[in-house]
């Protein structure tokens, strides 16, 4: 499992510049805020609308706030959402396809094609309507994103299980009489753990840019707090007098994505040598808003 | 055939009845109504108000109202916009938005697929090296970041194309264009990893063996089989594609479906967003089974339900 993620990281000078980017990204968002002169909605009223300079090197937004400041708050909320909503499709996509998997026949068929169903459905309709439906929030926010981000999980750990299903140790377990709940929670989720894994890194960025796309419309994270999606559709509305308020934002934003792809890339090439045939369903999520 | 079709087509009804009264009853557990507003209205206003939209009857009985209404093709009146219903509405943002995804979707699948063979084709050439890099970097730039920068370039800055409304043909390019990128990108990479497969397989092996010219080989043996896998993608790429939508309608203020769902999910249309859902997802089923059916044509050997083409 490291070995995967350590071959996948650091396997090419490409792949090692993509987790370097993702690393300061990272790193740029948990420090900037904190150690930033100027508080995320705190007004610097000599220098509203200013272009990048020495005291605000992202330059301020309409109001006078500092970009810079706002631009990484935006990512630690944008990898924030990110994290959780991932984890929530992981707490979701994991048991489903486990028990489809397991259980086969009749179940599995069932439980699939509900899977195959909810495919078809564009999901963002469904987040904005949650959101309108019970408010915007922060926690809703990202529920509802993981809520509709774990159906690619879903099949692959149905796929994994099918082929741990026919182990050894399974039948061993069940010969010494262990019951069904017994067998998936210790041999069969321990074992299909790994894939699961790369496939739960691989949604990351479906979600971030998700989260953009729903807090762009004006429908997710709300001011005075700030994600990527709200500080570019912000920068939209202002692009043709002050360029600095789009393109800063838009370029973290396109940096994350980028690196996330290249980097989920390579796990799924390292976890699976073989060229992917089959749409990857996780790639066209990543293409999708 | 038949059959395959009209077990097909029961089960898309179903998906869509499960997808109208999903959201029906999620709309009316929603805390608030459409006509909470600035102003404060009258007990009896408000009373007569929903009484005049039958919002004063029995949830069930509301529900059954509105599947009656659908059966007949009525979506009802809109909520907020007093004199339309939600029929007119949906009829003029319909096109716009189809005629943006639609033209998104033929840029996006044709130039894809253009892309993914040629790179597919000189495979770990510079060619490929290029195409597979603008691909992967093309999924990381969503309409939300592209958009509003041709907007910056192409309209603002060189003032080639307009930067927004829906009046002219011309305006439909901007959109389409931040609208495909991405989708652009997946249908290259998709074409690509598929085709170099197809590469290997021995009728295409035996095709170049007996040395028929490239562009035959090309046509008739490997894009067939190899473009299956890109073909089910056209589904999840254009349900995605109706979803970026509202974001590209709200970047170049395009009067489309997207902006009236947003606009109606906003200001608690019921009726109108209701009304946008039920449209979206016919869209897309019928779009599904369209593309079902493509298969059997790419492939013989599948066979949709018992008595398939020519068997």
């Amino acid at each position: 499992m490291n070995d995967l993620f350590r071959h996948a990281a650091l396997g090419n000078r490409w792949s090692r510049t993509c987790f370097l980017a993702l690393c300061t990204v990272i790193v740029l968002a948990i420090l900037v805020p904190a150690v930033s002169p100027w508080a995320l909605d705190e007004v610097d009223w000599d220098a509203i609308d200013q272009a990048p300079a020495a005291a605000h090197w992202f330059g301020t937004d309409g109001v006078g706030r500092d970009l810079l400041t706002r631009s990484f708050s935006g990512a630690r909320v944008s990898i924030a959402i990110a994290l959780l909503a991932t984890g929530v499709s992981v707490l979701i996509g994991m048991p489903y396809g486990a028990v489809a998997g397991f259980l086969g026949g009749r179940v599995d068929h069932v439980m699939m094609r509900i899977v195959d169903a909810l495919y078809a459905l564009p999901f963002v309709l469904f987040v904005i309507l949650l959101i309108v439906v019970f408010g915007r929030n922060p926690y809703l926010l990202f529920i509802a994103l993981g809520a509709v981000s774990w159906l690619d999980l879903a099949r692959i750990v149905r796929g994994q299980t099918l082929a741990v299903r026919q182990e050894a140790y399974v039948d061993a377990a069940r010969a010494l009489g262990a019951g069904r709940a017994r067998i998936v929670l210790r041999h069969v989720l321990p074992n299909v753990l790994g894939p699961a894994v790369v496939y739960a890194t691989l949604t990351v960025p479906g979600v971030i840019l998700a989260e953009s796309f729903i807090s762009f419309l004006g429908l997710g994270i709300q001011e005075p707090d700030t994600s990527w999606g709200v500080l570019i559709a912000d920068g939209a509305r202002t692009m043709q007098t002050s360029w600095w308020q789009l393109v800063f934002p838009a370029t973290l934003l396109a940096v994350t994505l980028l690196a996330c792809n290249v980097l989920g890339d390579r796990l799924r090439d390292a976890l699976d040598r073989r060229d992917t045939v089959r749409p990857t369903p996780v790639a066209a999520r990543d293409a999708s808003a | 055939m038949t059959t395959y079709l009209a077990r097909r087509l029961a089960a898309s009804l179903v998906t869509l009845w499960a997808v109208v009264t999903v959201v029906f009853f999620l709309l009316r557990v929603a805390p608030g109504g459409p006509f909470d507003g600035e102003r404060r209205l009258t007990p009896e206003v408000e009373a007569n108000l929903r009484a005049a939209y039958h919002l004063d009857e029995p949830l069930v009985a509301q529900y059954a109202r509105y599947l009656g209404m659908l059966l007949r093709g009525d979506l009802g009146p809109s909520f907020r916009s007093k004199d339309f219903t939600v029929n007119e509405l949906i009829a003029g943002g319909l096109p716009v938005s189809l005629t943006v995804g639609g033209l998104a979707l033929a840029l996006a699948a044709g130039l894809g697929i253009a892309a993914g063979t040629g790179a597919a084709l000189a495979r770990d050439g510079p060619r490929d090296r290029w195409l597979t890099f603008a691909a992967t970097a093309g999924l990381a730039l969503p309409p939300i970041v592209v958009a509003p920068l041709l907007v910056l370039v192409f309209a603002v800055t060189l003032g080639w194309l307009p930067a927004g409304g829906f009046t002219t043909p011309a305006h439909a390019v901007l959109p389409a264009v931040a609208l495909a990128l991405p989708y652009l990108a997946a249908f290259t990479r998709l074409t690509r990893g598929s085709v170099a497969e197809t590469l290997t397989a021995p009728h295409v092996r035996t095709a170049l063996a007996k040395g028929l010219p490239t562009r035959r080989i090309v046509a008739r043996h490997l894009l067939p089989p190899a473009l299956i896998p890109v073909v089910s993608f056209l589904g999840p790429a254009a349900a995605a594609l109706l979803a970026g939508s509202m974001v590209i309608e709200e970047v170049f203020s395009l009067p489309g479906l997207g902006r009236y769902f947003v606009q109606g999910a906003l200001n608690r249309d019921y009726t109108l967003v209701m009304g946008t859902v039920v449209v979206y997802a016919t869209l897309i089923l019928v779009f599904n089974l369209a593309v079902d059916l493509l298969y059997s044509r790419l492939d013989p050997r599948i066979r949709l339900g018992r008595t398939g083409r020519g068997g």
